[in-house]
C-alpha cells in the first residue's frame, strides 16, 4: 500500500519512457523506506527544493573514498530516508556484468540498503543509492569477502577510472582499453581509497577518436587510442558501398531516405583534411595528411580499418566547469606506446610525474587542468621533460609578451644604470 | 563469519578493485575479442559485429533510467539468463544491451523484451538520440536546482521516436546536470539540460560559526562575493560569519558546497537553462563546448512543459535543416549562430552574450555576419 499521496509523480508514470516512479513503486512492495522515497521527491515537486541535507560525512574504516553521505532534511516525515548514503562500486571494465555477480549484488542491497540504485554514476561506479550508517562495515565486509569486489572513489582521490568497451566489442580499439583500465585500477588502490591529492582526479580510457566513454571531455588523465601507419583499405569492399550493396555508416541512417550513396559527397568531401580522393575505382588517401578524424571510418567500417602501428595519445586537464570554466583535455603526447606486457610502464611514468608536479604545485582543489592554466603550459611541458612541439598548440600565441628567463638571454639581467647613464643623457 | 563489530579489523579485505571483467563476458566476446571487423545496425537498437573468425555477434540495445530498483536488474538478468549465456551491459549513456551469438536467437530476444510492457524500449543506436546521461537531482543530491529522472522522463517521452527510429542527420547526445557541477558532463553534449540558481546565497547567522570554516566559505567563491563580516544572530550575539555582494555573484552554488549556511536553493530563483552544439567526438570537427541559448526556464513539476517544449523546438529544427553527417554543433557552425536563432524560434536575450573570463573569444570580430529578424 502506498504510504504517500504521490499525485504529481503519478503523472511520470504514463508515456513510452521507462518510468522511474513505477520502479520505484514496485520495489517499495519488498522495500517499504522506497515509498519514503517517493514521499520526500514529491515534496520536493511540491515545493521545487531538494529536502536532502547537505553532506556529511561517512565511509568506512581506512577508505577515504566510496560512500557519499545523505541525510533527509525532513526525517520526521519520511523516517525511511533520514540516512540515506550512497554506496559506489567499482565496476568490472567495460561494464559487462555477468548475471551472477550482478544478482549477488543486487541480494547484498536487498539486505543492506533501499533496493534502488543508480546504473551507472557519471564517473562510471555501479551506485547503491541509499543505506545507514550502521549498514556500512557489515555491507563492505560482505561484499569483499562474498563478492570479490571493492567500493569505488569519491573525494580527492584518483576516481574509479573508466573505459570504453574497446576490444572486447569495437573494430576501432587502437589498444586494450579493459586490461589497462583494470591494470591500472588495480595498480592504483591506494590512491583510490586513500585521497592524497589537492582534488579528484579521473582517468578515462577510450579505444579511438571516437571517444565514446568522453575522456576528453571528462578526465584529468585522458588516453585516446590511435595509429600511426596507413589506413588499411579494403578496395572490394570501398566498391561494395559505392554499389549500393553495404549500407554507409554501419545503417546508422536506414531511418530516412537520404538518396543515393555517394563516395565523393558523404566521405572525400566531409574529409576535414582534405586528404582523400579516387583514382579510377580506387580510393586513395594521402595518409601524412590525415588527422585520423575516424569519419571516413564511421562511414565505411567494412572497406576502411585503422593501421596497425597503434597506440594511444594523451590528454590532460578537462574538467566541468566549476570553478574556473570547463576545459576539454589538453594534448600533450601525441603517441605512447601501452603495453600490458610490461605493466603499462610508459603510461604510468607520465601519470607519475603529472602527480608529482601536481601534488607539489596545486592548489587544494585545484583540477590538474586549472594548476596547467594557472602555471602555463610551456612550464608544465618542462616539467613533464616534454619538448614543445606545434601539435600541443592549435595556433601558435598571437600575442608577443613572452617570459624570457636570465639564463635565455646573452648577458642577463643586471646591468649599470650609471654606465648606460654616461652614454644616454635623461 | 559475518562482519563482527566488536573486532572491526579481523579478516578485513581491502584494495580488492573491480571484479575482472575478462569473468563477465558472454562467450562470444571472450572468443573473439580484439577480432572484431566491422559492424552493422540491422535495424533500430540491433547491432551485429562480425568477428574475423566468422563468428557474429547480435547486441539488442535498449533504455533504462538510470534510476532502477534491484528488482528491475533481477528481471534483466532472467533476460540475461534465458538468452544471453548469462551476460549483459552497460553502455556509458546507461542503455542496456544484451548479447546473442546468432541471428536466429534475436527475434526471441526482442520478443521476450517487448512483452513485459514497455520496460525495455529498444533503440538508440546510429542517428538517434540515445539514452540521456543524467544526474541525481531532487532525488539524491543535496545542491540540486532542479529534478534529473523526472525532466529527463518527460522530455523522452516526447522525443521516444527519435530514439526508436534513425532517421536524425547524426546521433543526437542529450545530458542533463541538475547543477552547475555538471555531474553530467553536459558540457559538451548536442543538447544540454542545466539546473541553475539565480538567487545568492542566503547566511545562516546562527549556523555558520558552528558548521563552516569562514576563511574556506570565503575562499570558495571564484568571483571574490564573499567577505567577512560581523553578524548578529538571533539570540542578539554578535558573531563572525560572512556577506556576499549580490552583484558579483553568479550563482554558481561553490560557497554552499563548502559551507552549508549558505543555501542559495529557491523555488522562484531556481529552473533550467539550455544549451546546444556541444560534442565529444573527435570525428570530421574537433570536440566543442554546449553554448547557452535559453538562459531560464522556469521549474514546472512534474512534466517541465517549457522546457520539453524548447528541446523539441531545437530537435525539429536541426532534423529539418542539418545535413546527412552533420553533428548539432556542425549544422550551428555551419548555418551559424544568427540563424540558429532564427531557425529554433528562440529569441536571443543578452544573457547568451559572454561577459565572463575570455569572454572576447566569443564576440564577433568580422563584418561576416548574415542578415536575420534579429536585424531591425
Ligand atoms: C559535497 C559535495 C559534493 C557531492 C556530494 C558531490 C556528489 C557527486 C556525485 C554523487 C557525483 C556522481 C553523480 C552521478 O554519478 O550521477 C558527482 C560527480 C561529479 N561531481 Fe560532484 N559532488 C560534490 C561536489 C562537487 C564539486 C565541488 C564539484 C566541482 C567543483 C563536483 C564536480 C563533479 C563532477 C564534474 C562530476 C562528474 C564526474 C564525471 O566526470 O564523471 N562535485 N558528484
Ligand atoms: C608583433 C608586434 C606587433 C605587430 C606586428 C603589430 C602590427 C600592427 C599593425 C599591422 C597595425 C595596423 C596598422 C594599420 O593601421 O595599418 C597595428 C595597429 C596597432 N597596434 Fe600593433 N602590432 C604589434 C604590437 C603592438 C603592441 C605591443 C601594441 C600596444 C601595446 C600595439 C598597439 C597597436 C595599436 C594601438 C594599433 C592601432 C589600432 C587601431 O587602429 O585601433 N601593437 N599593429
Ligand atoms: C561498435 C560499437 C560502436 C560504434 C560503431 C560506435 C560508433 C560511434 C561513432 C561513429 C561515434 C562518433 C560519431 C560522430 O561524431 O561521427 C561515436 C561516438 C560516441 N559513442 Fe559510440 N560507438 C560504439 C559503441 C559505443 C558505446 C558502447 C558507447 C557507450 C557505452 C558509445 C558512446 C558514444 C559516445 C558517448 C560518443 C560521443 C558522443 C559525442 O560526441 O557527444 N559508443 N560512436
Ligand atoms: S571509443 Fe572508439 S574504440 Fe572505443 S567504443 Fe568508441 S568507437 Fe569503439
Ligand atoms: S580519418 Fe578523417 S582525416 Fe583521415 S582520411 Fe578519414 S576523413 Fe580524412
Ligand atoms: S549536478 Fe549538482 S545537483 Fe546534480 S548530482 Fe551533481 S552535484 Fe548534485
Ligand atoms: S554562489 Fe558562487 S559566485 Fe555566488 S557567492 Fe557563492 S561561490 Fe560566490
Amino acid at each position: 500500500m502506498p504510504k504517500h499521496d504521490t499525485p504529481m509523480l503519478d503523472q511520470l508514470e504514463s508515456g513510452p519512457w521507462p518510468s522511474f516512479v513505477t520502479d520505484i513503486k514496485r520495489q517499495a512492495e519488498k522495500k517499504p523506506e522506497c515509498w519514503d522515497i517517493l514521499g520526500q521527491l514529491e515534496l520536493s515537486y511540491k515545493d521545487r527544493v531538494t529536502h536532502w541535507k547537505h553532506g556529511g560525512i561517512v565511509g568506512v574504516f581506512g577508505y577515504g573514498g566510496g560512500i557519499v553521505g545523505r541525510y533527509s532534511d525532513v526525517p520526521k516525515q519520511f523516517p525511511g530516508v533520514a540516512h540515506f548514503h550512497t554506496v559506489r562500486l567499482a565496476q568490472p571494465s567495460g561494464k559487462y556484468y555477468s548475471t551472477k555477480h550482478l544478482r549477488a549484488i543486487m541480494d547484498l542491497w536487498e539486505k543492506y540498503g533501499s533496493g534502488m540504485t543508480n546504473m551507472h554514476g557519471s564517473t562510471g561506479d555501479l551506485v547503491l543509492l541509499g543505506t545507514t550508517t550502521p549498514n556500512l562495515e557489515p555491507l563492505f565486509y560482505d561484499l569483499t569477502h562474498d563478492i570479490g569486489q571493492d567500493l569505488g572513489g569519491s573525494g580527492s582521490n584518483l576516481r574509479t577510472p573508466a573505459c570504453c568497451l574497446g576490444k572486447s566489442r569495437c573494430e576501432w580499439a587502437c589498444y586494450d582499453t579493459q586490461a589497462t583500465c583494470n591494470g591500472l585500477t588495480q595498480h592504483y588502490q591506494d590512491e583510490i581509497h586513500r585521497p592524497a591529492f589537492p582534488y579528484k582526479f579521473k582517468f578515462k580510457f577510450s579505444g579511438c577518436p571516437n571517444d565514446c566513454v568522453a575522456a576528453i571531455a571528462r578526465s584529468d588523465f585522458a588516453l585516446i587510442g590511435t595509429w600511426k601507419d596507413d589506413i588499411r583499405i579494403n578496395q572490394a569492399e570501398v566498391q561494395a558501398y559505392i554499389n549500393g550493396t553495404t549500407p554507409p555508416n554501419g545503417g546508422a541512417h536506414a531511418g530516412r531516405d537520404w538518396g543515393k550513396f555517394s563516395i565523393k559527397k558523404e566521405v572525400i568531401d566531409l574529409c576535414p583534411t582534405e586528404c582523400m580522393w579516387m583514382e579510377g575505382d580506387e580510393l586513395k588517401i594521402d595518409n601524412s595528411n590525415c588527422n585520423r578524424c575516424m569519419h571516413c571510418l564511421n562511414v565505411m567500417p567494412k572497406a576502411l580499418r585503422p593501421g596497425t602501428q597503434q597506440g594511444a595519445s594523451v590528454l590532460v586537464g578537462a574538467k566541468a566547469p566549476i570553478l574556473d570554466g570547463a576545459q576539454f583535455a589538453t594534448l600533450i603526447i601525441p603517441f605512447i606506446d601501452v603495453n600490458p606486457d610490461n605493466d603499462f610502464e610508459e603510461v604510468i611514468e607520465v601519470i607519475e610525474s603529472i602527480w608529482d608536479w601536481w601534488m607539489e604545485v596545486g592548489k587544494n582543489r585545484e583540477r590538474v587542468g586549472e594548476t596547467m592554466q594557472r602555471i602555463g603550459l610551456p612550464t608544465f611541458l618542462s616539467v613533464m621533460n616534454i619538448d614543445a612541439i606545434p601539435q600541443h598548440v592549435k595556433e601558435p600565441r598571437s600575442n608577443p609578451y613572452v617570459f624570457w628567463k636570465e639564463e635565455e638571454v646573452e648577458g642577463g639581467f643586471e646591468r649599470d644604470v650609471v654606465e648606460f647613464r654616461k652614454r644616454h643623457a635623461q | 563469519m559475518g562482519y563482527d563489530p566488536e573486532n572491526p579489523m579481523v579478516d578485513r579485505i581491502t584494495d580488492l578493485g573491480p571484479p575482472h571483467y575478462e569473468g563477465m563476458f558472454p562467450p562470444v566476446i571472450k572468443e573473439n575479442f580484439g577480432k572484431w571487423l566491422y559492424h552493422e545496425i540491422i535495424q533500430p537498437g540491433v547491432l551485429v559485429h562480425v568477428s574475423e573468425t566468422g563468428a557474429e555477434c547480435y547486441t539488442v540495445r535498449v533504455a533504462s533510467a538510470r534510476l532502477i530498483s534491484i528488482e528491475l536488474i533481477r528481471e534483466m538478468c532472467d533476460i540475461a539468463d534465458t538468452h544471453c549465456e548469462g551476460s549483459l551491459r552497460f553502455t556509458t549513456r546507461n542503455n542496456v544491451e544484451f548479447m546473442v551469438d546468432s541471428k536466429a536467437k534475436v527475434q526471441p530476444l526482442l520478443d521476450d523484451l517487448a512483452s513485459r510492457g514497455g520496460k525495455f524500449p529498444i533503440g538508440g543506436t546510429g542517428a538517434s538520440i540515445s539514452n540521456p546521461v543524467h544526474t541525481q537531482g531532487w532525488v539524491h543530491c543535496h545542491t540540486p536546482a532542479t529534478d534529473a529522472s523526472g525532466v529527463v522522463k518527460a522530455v523522452m517521452d516526447e522525443l521516444f521516436d527519435y530514439f526508436t527510429s534513425m532517421k536524425l542527420p547524426a546521433q543526437l547526445r542529450v545530458a542533463l546536470a541538475c547543477c552547475l557541477n555538471m555531474c553530467g558532463a553536459v558540457h559538451a553534449s548536442d543538447i544540454a539540460i542545466l539546473g541553475v540558481h539565480r538567487k545568492p546565497p542566503m547566511v545562516d547567522h546562527d549556523a555558520i560559526s558552528g558548521l563552516c570554516e569562514l576563511p574556506l566559505a570565503i575562499s570558495a567563491c571564484p568571483l571574490g562575493a564573499v567577505k567577512p563580516m560581523k553578524a548578529t544572530n538571533s539570540k542578539g550575539e554578535e558573531v563572525k560569519s560572512v556577506t556576499v555582494n549580490a552583484d558579483r555573484c553568479m550563482f554558481c552554488g561553490n560557497c554552499y558546497t563548502m559551507c552549508p549556511a549558505m543555501p542559495l536553493a529557491d523555488p522562484d530563483g531556481d529552473g533550467i537553462a539550455i544549451l546546444v552544439g556541444g560534442k565529444i567526438s573527435n570525428a570530421r570537427t574537433v570536440p566543442a563546448f554546449s553554448k547557452l541559448v535559453i538562459p531560464f526556464l522556469p521549474n514546472t513539476p512534474p512534466r517541465w512543459p517549457e522546457t520539453v517544449d524548447a528541446i523539441k523546438q531545437i530537435v525539429e529544427a536541426y532534423a529539418k535543416g542539418a545535413r546527412k553527417y552533420e553533428r548539432v554543433a556542425d549544422w550551428c557552425a555551419r548555418i551559424g549562430w544568427e540563424k540558429f536563432f532564427e531557425v529554433t524560434g528562440i529569441p536571443f536575450t543578452n544573457k547568451s552574450v559572454d561577459d565572463y573570463r575570455l569572454a572576447y573569444d566569443t564576440w564577433r570580430t568580422t563584418t561576416q555576419f548574415k542578415f536575420t529578424s534579429h536585424i531591425k
